[in-house]
This record gives structure tokens, C-alpha cells and sequence, in this order.
């Protein structure tokens, strides 16, 4: 009978293919957020088991901030055509216009309009009624009471106090019409579970993740890599090589890398295992305040 | 720093060997903030590393803001997410934790002990698989506490640690720790948890939580983390019973129709036989993929793909099983529910169930009775409020193939949405039908074959007692909303009849309330109880050769068809008084409607619950505006027609 005893990751990867498929089965116009980053490509995986041999009966949508890490960008057009999906890329135009970065409005206020505001432009533009998000709970502590199908009004906004119960794996998808919900298939995953599963596919990650020598600034206390020279440099501020990885990705002048040695996932994982930072230590938004995600969450945010 | 540990001793690679092996346990805690629950918790994370530095960091700034430890650390606040509580210093909701062993991965579901929130609590109790129960030593077992076990019950957690905390404060007395395990045996015993284990701890020190304390020598258990780490769950699997819901049927191409959906229990392998339910068709499995790969099998939990050897109509909602094994198909169930939420749950409401992957309108016909949480007793109840736990009975659209909860914690547990604001108001698990009530079956379907027209005990046959009388017995069922004319419709039919020379008796509310009924008060059990008797007492007044004339509201479909079965049906005749709800209450001239309307007497059908009109009766009657002769007379036309008045 020990054959059937599953594994935890087995365990967790039945539980997200699961929720995947109610949300196919419930809804009519899915949609999977796709980051680029590990979240993303291990909750990817499991959209792949769950309509194997069939193909995703939904597309993927990346919210591009157009900061982005050069390198995510090909990655993403590479990996997603070599895999067969149907990519959707989203720019807040308005934004662009604008001239936006996020050296002259702040990182709070471009965060909220090339990411959130884009996203739900993109939302609404195309009418998906459930768009699935690799966020974990572990991530932080407002995310620890998210639930797995997470109802957002006409205005895609979040209500803490206005979640519904959720039993067992009975996943209540009705919805009025305008309203949707965000579903997070790796809700009961950790960053440490999401690098196992990786592993233990095989699956192929961006090479930011790994340690290789690369120009950054230290700023605040925090290594940021110049991916470009729309960063202005401050006087006297020099790039230095440093071998460095990233343990979060997103846009290069919000994200913080970590000095490692780390070239490979074996290495990686025995990094994090030894450390005592969490990832998100690593995202310059968190930290402006307690209770920021909370906050941007209400707003629309994932 | 345990997997630091690890790491040292067996390298990366072996280490990622055995993380592959690790096992999930889901752990749920119970107790309140002032337990020192929270503490437990942010201990356990802490000392097992889940807690980072940067976290950590916070923490204490969080401390010296929130916190009430003065200079320690509050671990507490760890736990606390959003910032509104954190402000209210109390936690409102289900939050989840993460932590791993190099033994175990674990998944904390906290939810507070606070008086209002038996919904929370059955939310984190319904994918836990053991529980932790706190209890303060200074203040022994509370009625929280009893609250905590039955919820535990209810929800189906097999394992529960009763964990006895703060016995720093009690100067690590072994005789409360005691005295607790004793008070705990009461009410433990009318419980179902096959499991049930007891730590003396202390949480803010650490002391039976990681490691084990040295100040309670006398304690010769293992610490909680050891027990969490090796207790038996394995067990807990059910993989008999082969339940496979269908969740969505995959049809990428032509040649492929697969049907995907998640192993509730039992063990599905190639070439087996299966059943499709509702439809009854069976098939052979073909193939079976078990998250996205071919394979010969797959075990309760898995997600897999199957396809049959044969195109039989299966799609969402469906259940595969064996064919000598399937649940019972049933549009009636018996079950427990937990109300969640602010509208409350009374009979005749609609809602729509979710129950595995099956969707469906469903009507909650019964409230039986509600559960005092705190003393486990079970009361009488019109209405279930938010937090309260009753037992129901639903009617659904469509047939449920569902298992008693205490068999199939999948195929056994349903939710129930409102229809209207779409929320998830109930959480419902279904019930064993009791033996009683088996019995009770057996009998009714051996009446209806018609074997209680042999004499049982006695040595005269009901015949030969009707042929003595010489009339047929039979029993007029009149039903139709209170005031709606049936008992003067019933007196003057006896009078009628008298006059031809057919001995009838009268049985209403009247006559049988004060006296056979007179125990039984006018809640919704103590109504349907009142009806049954009526029911039992026309079979006996029939089987003596007595007609009669019943005149009951007997206001739903199943308390009408449960006098049938009681009289059987070849001499039982539904009559419907048919008056439209405003004629009753303006020819009321006893102030019941009234009454009814200010809510003084509750369960009134038309007022605060429904009257179900029987759909095919022997006879409609139009009580409102036909005269009281008209109606006799239509009446006696019946009986002459089925050859009933000589």
C-alpha cells in the first residue's frame, strides 16, 4: 500500500492541477498570469499535467512593466514557443505615454500603474473572468489568509473582510457577471517546495537565478543590477562586478540581488537552506510600510 | 537550522533524496489567543527555521509597537496577518503556515478560539488531518475546549494532541495535568476521534514543544514536534472504495476522450470495471494518467486522466466506481451542517449544493435539531443562525451518490451556496442513516407489498373485522393550510356518512393534541411527530374496519407519503383542501394567523415556512368558494367510484 502514500510534492502538485482544472470546468474565460519567474513556470507545469496529452485550453498573459530584466524577455519568448502556448503581452500605454519610470514617480505609484493598473486594463480588455497567479502564502503574512479562489468585484478589487469560506477541496466559482476571481494554485507551496518541484522535473529556469559576475550598484544597502542606462547613476556611482543571483524577479530597478557562489539549482537550494532572508526581502515594494501588500492587494494587485 | 543540521551530516544530495520522501501532514490549531496558541505556533516555525531573520526583524519592531511581552519576542504576532486585527490584537480568519522537518513537511492552519467563529474553525478542521487542542493549565477544561473536540469530531480529524500549556504557570504540577486528562475523558468519550494524545507543555519556554523539558521528569511522552513528525497517517487513507469524480472531460482531438478528476479513495487500475453514476453504464479503463503520465494505477489523491474502452455518456458531476461497490444514489440525505453565515438556514429554502464535483438546486426540507455547541446537547430549533450546527434534511435536483462523511471525507462533504449573493453559507457532511431508520425502510417498503393485511399477533384478520362492520375501511387524508376548511369539511362528511350507516371516525388537530398529543409542542420535530402518530393511529383504526376522515395540514410531500406507507396505499386517499393562502386568513376568526404573523407561533405553513401542494391527489377541492354540501357530495362521488360504499 506504501506505493500510494504520496509525497508532499506529489501531495501539492494533485492539490494544484486539481484547482486548475475546477477553474476550466467553472469558468469561461480563463487566463494564467505568467511572470516568468520559478512561481510561474512550476504552476505552468502543472496547467501542462493537468490537460495532458490535450493542450492548455487557456492563454497565458505577461504584464509587462517594460523594466523588466532584458534576459526575462527572451527567456519568455523562447520558453513559450518552444512549449506551444498562446502568449498574450500587456503594456499599460497610458503609462508609456506618460513617460513613467521608476526613478521619477517612485517606486509605489509606477508599480501601481505599470503593474496593477496594467493588469487590470488587461483584465477587463479581454473580459477573462478567473486569471490564475503563482503567488504563494508563505510569501507574506496578508497572503497567509488568501484563499485559493479569491473573489474580486466589477472593479477587481479585494475585500479581506468579504472572502468566502473554503472547505475541503469544494471550491465555490459562482460569480455575478463583471466580477471574477484570482486563483492561486501553489497557495500551500513554499519558495523552498517550488525549487524541489523544479528540481524534480528538470524544468529549465532563467540563468538570473544563478550566480554569474554582474554589473550592479549598491543602494540603501541593496545590490541592484544596471540592465540599462535608463537608470540614471547617482555622482560618483560606479557599476562593480560581483557575482550575484536574483531570488525574486522583476523589474531590475525594484529588485534586489544577493551576493552567491551559487551556479546551479543543487547549489541554489543548498544556498537557501542555509540562509535566514526570506525572498521577499529581496522586493524594494514590500517594504515601504507593514501592511503595504495588504494595501496594494485591495487595490487590484495579485 | 534543523535542515542546516541535515545538511551537514548527509550533503546536498542526499538531503534532496530525502525531501523527495517527505510526507504532508495538515495540522490544525485550536484554542484561543490568551492559550498561548499563537506562541505555539511561532515557536514551532521558529524553532524549526521557517521563521527568517528579516521576518524576525519586523517582529520586533511589531513587538514594541503591538506586542504584550514587554522585551521578548511575541511570537503571536507572527501569526497575526491582517493589519485591522493585528490592531485588534485578534485573529479573524484562517491563516496558513509552512514548515518543514527533515522528516516532515507541515501545513498550519490556525484558526482563533474566539466565541463567534465555529465557521473558521470548521473551514481549518476540513483538510486538517490532526489537530492541536490547546488547553491553559491555570483554567483546565473549558467549554471552548468541548467546543474544539466536537468540531474536531464533526469535521472527521482522526488525530487530536490536547496540548496542556503555560504548566510554567502551574509550577509543572503532574497533578493538573492530571486532573485536565481526567475532565477531557467525559466528553472525549461521546466523541468519535479514534486518536486522542496529551502533552504537558510550555510554549513560551519551549519546554515538550522541540525538545523535551527537563522540569517535567515525570512526563515520559515524546515532545509534540517528535509526535507530528511520526504519528501513523498513512492509515487514514481510505483505498477501498473506488471514488472517482469527474471533474472536466478532456477531449483535445478525436481519438481522445479522457476524464480527468481526483481520486476521492480506493485504487483504480487498467482493464478494471467501472460504473458511471448516475447513468449505471459500465466500461473498462483503457488508460490511466496520473498527472499528465501514463501509468499502470494510481491511489486516493491522485489526479488523474482516464479513458474506457467503450464511448459511454460521462461529464462533469458524474462519479466512477465499481459496480459492486457504489454509493447509494439518492435525491434525499441526511446531514450535519455548519451555518456560515449571517442569513440563517430554515426549512424550505433553496440553495444551490456542491457536493464533490456535482452541482445542483437543493431544498433543506428538515431542521431535526440544532447542537449546543458548548454542551453538546441537542435542542430544538426553527431557524440555524451563523456559527450554529444542526442536523437537516435536503432534497436535491438531482440524485447524490454520496457516502456518509464518516466513510468518504470527499464524496461525503458538501457546501451550500445562496443562490442569490452566491456566497458558501453552510458546510454540510453526510450522515450514516441510522439502523433505526433502515428499519424503518425495510418496514415501509414490506407494508407497501401489502404484508400487513396478514394477521400479525392477533387471531382475527382485519378483514374479518371489516367484514363483520360490514364496510371497507379506508382513510381520507385531508390536507390543506391551516383554516383552509378540512375539518368542517371532515364533520360534515362523518355526518354524512353516519347517516348511510358507515361507522367513521374524525382524527385532527383538535382531537389528537389533546390527548395522544399532548406531549408535543409546535416546533418543526414535535409537527412532524404529531402527523406521524395520526398516520399510525388511522392504520389502526383501519385495520379494526374503521374508516377515517384525517384532517391534517401535513404541510410536505414526505410527511403525506409517510401516512400513506403507515395506512398503505390501497386504502389511503390524499385529499387536498385547495384555498388560496388570503381566503384562510380572512375566514380566521381565532387570531392564529395573526399570532402567526407576529411571529409568536413559529413553523405556520404559508407563513414562515412552505406548503407543499400535492402534486397528484385523489381529489382537489375548491374550499374557498364551493360550498361545504358541493364537496361532500364530490367526496362521496370519489368513494362510490372506487368501490368503497357499498
Amino acid at each position: 500500500m506504501s506505493t500510494f502514500q504520496l509525497t508532499h510534492l506529489e501531495e501539492l502538485e494533485a492539490e494544484g492541477i486539481q484547482i486548475i482544472r475546477e477553474v476550466v470546468a467553472q469558468f469561461e474565460k480563463p487566463v494564467m498570469l505568467f511572470s516568468i519567474g520559478k512561481d510561474s513556470i512550476a504552476m505552468l507545469r502543472l496547467a501542462e499535467k493537468a490537460f495532458a496529452p490535450g493542450k492548455l485550453p487557456f492563454p497565458l498573459l505577461h504584464v509587462n512593466t517594460t523594466f523588466k530584466f532584458k534576459e526575462m524577455i527572451s527567456f519568455r519568448d523562447e520558453f513559450v514557443k518552444s512549449r506551444g502556448h498562446q502568449l498574450i503581452e500587456w503594456i499599460n500605454q497610458d503609462g508609456v505615454k506618460s513617460g513613467i519610470t521608476p526613478f521619477n514617480a517612485g517606486t509605489q505609484r509606477y508599480t501601481h500603474v505599470m503593474k496593477t493598473e496594467a493588469l487590470k486594463q488587461a483584465l477587463s480588455h479581454y473580459g477573462f473572468d478567473a486569471a490564475f497567479g503563482g503567488a504563494r502564502r508563505d510569501e507574506e503574512k496578508s497572503r497567509a489568509k488568501e484563499r485559493v479562489f479569491s473573489f474580486r468585484d466589477r472593479f477587481h478589487q479585494w475585500d479581506p473582510k468579504n472572502q468566502r469560506p473554503e472547505l475541503w477541496n469544494l471550491y465555490n466559482g459562482q460569480v455575478a457577471k463583471g466580477e471574477s476571481i484570482r486563483v492561486f494554485p501553489l497557495s500551500n507551496w513554499t519558495e523552498l517546495d517550488v525549487w524541489l518541484y523544479i528540481y524534480r522535473e528538470q524544468i529549465p529556469v532563467i540563468p538570473l537565478y544563478f550566480a554569474k559576475p554582474r554589473p550592479v550598484l549598491n543602494r540603501n544597502g541593496t545590490w541592484i543590477m544596471r540592465d540599462d542606462d535608463r537608470m540614471p547613476l547617482e555622482e560618483g556611482e560606479q557599476p562593480q562586478m560581483r557575482s550575484v543571483r536574483f531570488r525574486t524577479l522583476g523589474c531590475y530597478p525594484l529588485t534586489g540581488a544577493v551576493e552567491s557562489q551559487a551556479t546551479n539549482l543543487r547549489e541554489v537550494i543548498e544556498e537557501m537552506l542555509r540562509s535566514r532572508t526570506s525572498e521577499r526581502q529581496g522586493r524594494v515594494i514590500d517594504y515601504d510600510e507593514a501592511g503595504s501588500m495588504e494595501q496594494k492587494k485591495k487595490e487590484g494587485y495579485f | 537550522m534543523l535542515h542546516g543540521e541535515e545538511l551537514d551530516r548527509v550533503g546536498i544530495d542526499g538531503w534532496l533524496e530525502n525531501y523527495q520522501r517527505k510526507e504532508l501532514l495538515r495540522i490544525l490549531t485550536c484554542g484561543s489567543v490568551d492559550d498561548g496558541k499563537s506562541t505555539l505556533i511561532g515557536r514551532l516555525l521558529h524553532d524549526s527555521a521557517g521563521v527568517f531573520e528579516d521576518q524576525l526583524k519586523t517582529l520586533k519592531k511589531d513587538t514594541t509597537r503591538y506586542g504584550t511581552t514587554g522585551e521578548e519576542i511575541d511570537f503571536a504576532l507572527l501569526m497575526d496577518g491582517l493589519q485591522a486585527e493585528r490592531e485588534q490584537g485578534i485573529t479573524i480568519d484562517v491563516a496558513y503556515r509552512y514548515f518543514s522537518t527533515p522528516r516532515r513537511k507541515f501545513i498550519v492552519a490556525d484558526t482563533p478560539g474566539h466565541e463567534q467563529y465555529t465557521r473558521n474553525m470548521a473551514t481549518g478542521a476540513s483538510t486538517s488531518d490532526l489537530a492541536i487542542i490547546l488547553i491553559d493549565a491555570r483554567k483546565g477544561v473549558l467549554a471552548q475546549t468541548r467546543r474544539h473536540a466536537f468540531i474536531c469530531s464533526l469535521l472527521g480529524i482522526k488525530h487530536v494532541v490536547i496540548a496542556v500549556n503555560k504548566m510554567d504557570l502551574v509550577e509543572y504540577s503532574q497533578a493538573i495535568f492530571e486532573q485536565i486528562r481526567h475532565d477531557c475523558a467525559e466528553f472525549l468519550g461521546r466523541l468519535s476521534i479514534p486518536d486522542v494524545h496529551f502533552i504537558p507543555m510550555s510554549a513560551r519556554r519551549g519546554e515538550n514543544v522541540v525538545g523535551r523539558s527537563t522540569t517535567m521528569p515525570w512526563y515520559q511522552g515524546a515532545p509534540l514536534l517528535d509526535y507530528l513528525e511520526t504519528v501513523h497517517i498513512a492509515g487514514d487513507r481510505n483505498s477501498i472504495d473506488l471514488r472517482l469524480p469527474v471533474q472536466l472531460v478532456l477531449r483535445p482531438n478525436l481519438d481522445f476522450r479522457g476524464f480527468a478528476g481526483t481520486l476521492a479513495s480506493g485504487i483504480l487500475r487498467k482493464g478494471d470495471e467501472i460504473v458511471a453514476l448516475p447513468s449505471g453504464r459500465r466500461a473498462f479503463v483503457k488508460q490511466v494518467f496520473v498527472s499528465g503520465a501514463e501509468r499502470e494505477e494510481a491511489g486516493p489523491g491522485m489526479a488523474v486522466t482516464i479513458t474506457l474502452d467503450r464511448e459511454i455518456d460521462i461529464s462533469r458531476g458524474d462519479l466512477i466506481a465499481r459496480p459492486n461497490n457504489a454509493p447509494p444514489l439518492e435525491h434525499g440525505v441526511e446531514a450535519m451542517v455548519v451555518w456560515m453565515n449571517e442569513a440563517a438556514l430554515a426549512p424550505g429554502r433553496q440553495y444551490l449544493i456542491k457536493q464533490s464535483t456535482l452541482m445542483a438546486p437543493v431544498a433543506v426540507t428538515d431542521l431535526r435539531y440544532k447542537i449546543d455547541v458548548n454542551t453538546l446537547k441537542s435542542e430544538d430549533a426553527t431557524q440555524l443562525g451563523l456559527n450554529e450546527i444542526g442536523r437537516i434534511r435536503l432534497e436535491c435536483a438531482k440524485p447524490l451518490a454520496a457516502d456518509a462523511y464518516s466513510k468518504n471525507r470527499h464524496t461525503g462533504a458538501f457546501i451550500l451556496i445562496d443562490r442569490m449573493t452566491n456566497a458558501t453559507v453552510g458546510a454540510g457532511m453526510i450522515l450514516d442513516r441510522t439502523p433505526a431508520e433502515q428499519a424503518l425502510d425495510r418496514e415501509r417498503r414490506s407494508r407497501d407489498a401489502g404484508t400487513n393485511l396478514t394477521p400479525g399477533s392477533g387471531t382475527i384478520s382485519p378483514e374479518a373485522r371489516a367484514a363483520r362492520i360490514g364496510q371497507r375501511p379506508f382513510t381520507l387524508w385531508l390536507t390543506g393550510l391551516p383554516r383552509s376548511g378540512k375539518s368542517s369539511l371532515a364533520h360534515a362528511l362523518e355526518a354524512t356518512l353516519f347517516e348511510r350507516g358507515v361507522q367513521s371516525v374524525v382524527l385532527d388537530g383538535e382531537s389528537l393534541r389533546k390527548g395522544l398529543s399532548s406531549d408535543l409542542g409546535f416546533s418543526a420535530r414535535d409537527r412532524i411527530e404529531h402527523v406521524r402518530r395520526a398516520g399510525e393511529l388511522a392504520r389502526l383504526l383501519n385495520d379494526h374496519g374503521q374508516v377515517v376522515i384525517a384532517a391534517f395540514v401535513s404541510p410536505t410531500a414526505e410527511q403525506r407519503e409517510r401516512a400513506r406507507s403507515a395506512v398503505g396505499a390501497e386504502r389511503f386517499l390524499e385529499i387536498f383542501c385547495d384555498a388560496p393562502l388570503a381566503s384562510c386568513e380572512s375566514r380566521d376568526t381565532t387570531g392564529f394567523y395573526v399570532r402567526a404573523r407576529k411571529g409568536e407561533i413559529p413553523n405556520v405553513p404559508g407563513v414562515d415556512t412552505p406548503y407543499e401542494a400535492p402534486s397528484a391527489p385523489a381529489l382537489r377541492l375548491d374550499t374557498a368558494s364551493t360550498s361545504l354540501e358541493a364537496n361532500v357530495a364530490r367526496i362521496l362521488e370519489l368513494l362510490a367510484s372506487r368501490m368503497l360504499l357499498r
